[in-house]
């Protein structure tokens, strides 16, 4: 962590005391969002606590030494979505905020070949030249377009999306304003944006190339974390979510954080203190108490009653609304949309600690290319391939793995010489056809570490320990309902306007007081802290006019 | 047909570490530093390797900064003489970042003296300057000998910077901040110091020339496992100005050899006061310091070296408001920045510019006016957004920007 003093501001106001009962807010859950939007209300002035169920904050954003000196990122991995504002308003850099640079993207191909990214435009163009000079050209227009896509969504992502069913004058105005903004997007943005929302991430692909092994590896965006294949409609809407990060202003780059997503939400929970946040861990809730339509406090499940005016949950939309309140005092048309509400995990990880680094047969003893995503996607077919098992209740026999040696990035997660891999797989549905997870969970790491065999020969004799995360573990040790690891999956009919429900995507719930700023809400998961962010910004303004 | 163009005929030296950076050097793209070939990159991503000076640790091959040894009884008077800073003060087995001026008081060149014994030192320097100092010795017993090509120095920066040495050479666990010893490492002679341009945890190895190579092999094998990379040019500019360490002919000129005043700085003017304690003894008679007192006594300094920080969302607001995405770009830039206060009159300008990715924020090195100067000042520093001239907000901020405390503490 930093110490540098021209980033010290000296902000600790610690304004809570330790066995307190009565805050301004109560924050449930400490993941990254929880965190976010408890900071914001902090930093505010608000006597703000965060209760979280387990042992240490994080969420589904947590490192563990499973093995000494090996650090796994057990669920999430990597850094894009996260809002460039919030590092700044919440003076994460002082608190060892730390995005590491991935320079490669490594997609193996069956053949033997390789397809490697790095971050030299011109080396880009003659590599994918190796492959189709057609495509070398096509990436450039491709990236541009993409591009341009992303600056014409990103004022809606960085707000909240306005009320389609207001009649007040101010959300009349939101609703106008949102009109003007599309009205001013370019013709040919606005309808490469339609085509993302609804297609499919082939189609769009196939506009610009012909290479199997360019399309696969761009086509990985477009189904991470969601059940579809690449060829299904709506895995546009997810190759454009994952095109809407940045790394050090680099669209659509990822980061690896320095001790991984567990680190970054320790320095969440570092800044979230700095503004005189108190954290509960260990402490799990049993409700929210409400009184005349209006939320007043928690109970805990030890019985324990904490007061406060504002009550966030950071849980999704399921545990917000069927678990903490009872759903009957919810309106008809929240409760069947919620039960309507999609999650199907369909994502698992297996995290490896290796011996030492793999090799590539055709790369001889260069391992330079793991500094950044391994993606074993060949050929969009091949992702398609893995998906029709899924269709059918079944993990993928050949999967697609998002793998990373972060160790090669950041030496501080393994022991010297050693290395730690995540590899993130799909698909692996939450219901699997006639048998379920405790059953299968050692059969899909096995097809995991074959198929990372066929491509890296001798991968196995390195494998020291590895760790196994079902959609099943997901939900059991994250929370995530059905393993979803966006809280809920990213379909057109369930983002934006409609996140988590028509009518219900300004973090408010019915109950007054009750506030949702989980992944479920806009603009969804992918550790963007969006949710978090804009949550706290509805809520202060509520408190403003209240 | 005889290669012709190339008006020397001296050759283009090539450092000692030559042929092992040559193999490193996976870019073929290679710059020259004090007529030597150097390295900008050794891969196509220099923040990567940058990301190692911060994260874990690299080396970079300093060998063509000139080096000069003083020896002799009166060494240490001489260097009392020529040095702003106390040369006195610097016992056997320390360093000292030092300056030294000219008699109007306006800085010549800076670097890194290392004493070794009582009459014993060397000192490096960015250009020549054995003329400069030998015609100062007059009646003097010490000698002044350029010995820039007696050595190959190989600068080991970065949090496990410790470690991977620690391996080769024990004594150096127990270094302090700008000290020196004297270790073996495969059975090579050489000087370690806890010295280095990044403002990092780091160390330098001084060896002998023909030793090149064992050092190279011997550092490189020892870091594999830490994942150590070799650093070019651009990686140290990126780290350095985080450092807030002043390069020549970027942020200042020799007086020396500039063309007028307004190309010349003040000790004063480039923030380097601290290096005068004691300036009013006249135990410490040094060049430059009457005129120096002077100037601090009538406060006639023009400018003062800070640190400026771009408020980031004034920078993204107005990039975007132009319709671009707001370039957080790390290639180190040079040249004058121009910076305005609140009424828009130009108050300063700065001389680097960088983002920095472990800061996330876009920095700059700077000459404000000195009653500005202080932290915390709002000033605007000017950039080109549409091939127009716009002020962005930005806060004098002291430096260094980014100072880890591995930095300066003990193991």
């Amino acid at each position: 962590m930093t110490d540098s003093s021209a980033l010290q501001d000296g902000v600790t106001t610690p304004t809570v005391d330790a066995g307190s009962r009565e805050f301004d807010a109560i924050v449930i859950g400490g993941g990254h969002n929880g965190l976010v939007n408890a900071s914001y209300l902090a930093k505010s002035g608000l006597r703000t606590l965060i209760v979280e169920r387990r042992d240490f904050v994080g969420g589904a954003a947590i490192t563990e030494e499973l093995r000494p000196g090996f650090k796994f990122t057990t669920f999430s991995y990597a850094l894009s979505l996260l809002r460039p504002n919030i590092i700044h308003d919440l003076g994460l850099v002082k608190h060892g905020f730390m995005p590491l640079l991935m320079p490669a993207s490594f997609c193996p191909m069956e053949n033997g070949d390789a397809l490697v990214m790095g971050t030299d435009r011109n080396e880009n163009i003659i590599e994918i030249a190796r492959h189709s000079q057609h495509d070398a050209d096509a990436y450039d227009q491709y990236s541009h377009d993409i591009e341009m896509v992303v600056r014409a969504v990103k004022p809606l992502f960085d707000k909240a999306p306005p009320d389609l069913f207001a009649t007040s004058p101010d959300g009349v105005a939101e609703l106008a304003e949102l009109a003007q903004h599309l009205r001013g997007v370019d013709k040919g943005v606005l309808h490469n944006l339609v085509r993302l929302l609804t297609g499919s991430a082939a189609d769009f692909l196939d506009d610009y190339f012909e290479s199997d092994i360019l399309k696969g590896y761009l086509a990985s965006s477009g189904i991470i974390g969601t059940k579809v294949g690449p060829m299904s409609q709506g895995s546009g809407l997810v190759l454009l979510f994952h095109g809407m990060g940045e790394h050090d202003g680099s669209l659509g780059s990822w980061a690896f954080h320095k001790g991984g997503n567990g680190e970054f939400t320790q320095v969440l929970a570092r800044a979230a203190q700095s503004f005189g946040a108190q954290i509960k861990l260990g402490t799990e809730v049993d409700r929210v108490i409400t009184s005349n339509g209006r939320a007043t406090g928690i109970a805990l499940a030890d019985g324990t009653e904490l007061s406060a005016k504002v009550i966030v949950s950071a849980a999704d939309p399921r545990r917000t609304f069927t678990k903490f309140v009872d759903p009957r005092e919810l309106p008809a048309d929240l409760v069947d949309a919620l039960r309507r509400y999609r999650y199907q995990g369909t994502s698992s990880k297996v995290n490896f600690a290796l011996d030492g680094l793999p090799t590539y047969p055709s790369l001889g003893e260069r391992t330079d290319m793991f500094r950044g995503f391994t993606n074993i996607a060949p050929t969009m077919e091949y992702l398609e391939r893995a998906f029709d098992e899924a269709k059918y209740g079944w993990y993928s026999t050949r999967p697609y793995i998002d793998g990373a040696i972060q160790s090669t990035i950041d030496p501080d997660m393994a022991p010297p010489g050693k290395h730690v891999m995540s590899c993130f797989i799909h698909y692996t549905p939450y219901e699997l056809r006639g048998s379920d997870w405790p059953t299968e969970r050692e059969h899909m790491a096995d097809n995991v570490q074959a198929t990372l065999e066929s491509f890296f020969p001798g991968f196995s004799d390195l494998v020291l320990q590895r760790e196994i995360v079902t959609p099943l573990d997901i939900e059991t040790v994250a929370g995530l309902p059905e393993g979803n690891i966006f809280h809920g999956e990213f379909f057109a009919p369930q983002m934006y306007f409609f996140r988590p429900a028509p009518g219900w995507s300004q973090y408010r719930t019915p109950i007054e007081g009750y506030y949702q700023c989980g992944s479920g809400t806009h603009p969804g998961g992918c550790v963007s802290g969006g949710p978090g962010w804009l949550a706290s910004q509805r809520i202060l303004r509520d408190l403003a006019t209240a | 047909m005889p290669l012709t163009g190339c008006y020397s005929l001296a050759m283009l030296r090539e450092s000692p570490f030559h042929n092992r950076v040559a193999a490193a050097n996976q870019t073929s793209l290679w710059s020259h530093w004090s007529g030597h070939l150097v390295v900008d990159k050794y891969q196509s991503s220099e923040k990567f390797e940058y990301v190692s000076i911060r994260n874990a640790v690299a080396m970079f091959d300093s060998s063509p900064l000139y080096k000069y040894r003083i020896v002799g009884p009166d060494a240490e008077r001489f260097l009392g003489g020529v040095l702003a800073r106390d040369i006195r003060t610097c016992r056997p087995g320390e360093a000292q970042y030092t300056i030294w001026c000219d008699d109007r008081g306006y800085v010549n060149e800076d670097g890194v003296v290392f004493r070794h014994g009582p009459g014993e030192f060397l000192l490096t320097a960015a250009e020549p300057n054995l003329a400069y100092f030998q015609d100062l010795v007059g009646g003097l017993a010490v000698e002044v000998t350029e010995v820039t090509y007696d050595y190959a120095t190989l600068a080991v920066q970065g949090p496990r910077s410790r470690a991977v040495l620690g391996e080769l050479a024990p004594e150096i666990n127990s270094l302090g901040y700008f000290e020196h010893t004297a270790a073996k490492i495969r059975g090579v002679p050489v000087t370690i110091s806890r010295t280095g341009f990044t403002g990092d945890l780091g160390f330098e190895i001084f060896a002998a020339s023909d030793e090149a190579s064992v050092i190279w092999d011997a550092v490189a094998e020892a870091g594999a496992p830490h994942g150590i990379v070799p650093f070019g040019q651009t990686a140290l500019l990126i780290a350095r100005i985080e450092a807030g360490l002043l390069l020549i002919n970027v942020d200042f000129e020799a007086s020396r050899l500039a063309e007028n005043d307004e190309h010349r700085s003040t000790p004063l003017e480039l923030g380097l006061g601290w290096m005068l304690k004691g300036i009013d003894d006249d135990s410490r008679p040094f060049i430059g310091r009457r005129a120096i007192r002077r100037e601090r006594a009538d406060g006639t300094s023009r400018w003062k070296m800070t640190g400026l920080m771009v408020d980031p969302f004034d920078y993204d607001r107005k990039f975007t408001a132009a319709g671009m995405v707001p370039p957080k770009d790390h290639t180190p830039v040079s040249g004058d920045m121009m910076v305005y206060d609140d009424d828009g009159q130009r108050v300063g300008y700065a001389t680097s510019f960088v983002y920095s990715p472990v800061l996330q924020r876009h920095i700059a090195l700077a000459r404000i006016r000195p009653d500005l100067a202080t932290t915390g000042t709002r000033a605007f520093l000017e950039f080109t957004i549409n091939h127009r001239y716009e002020q962005v907000a930005a806060e004098v901020t002291h430096t260094p920007f980014f100072a880890p405390e591995r930095k300066t503490s003990m193991p």
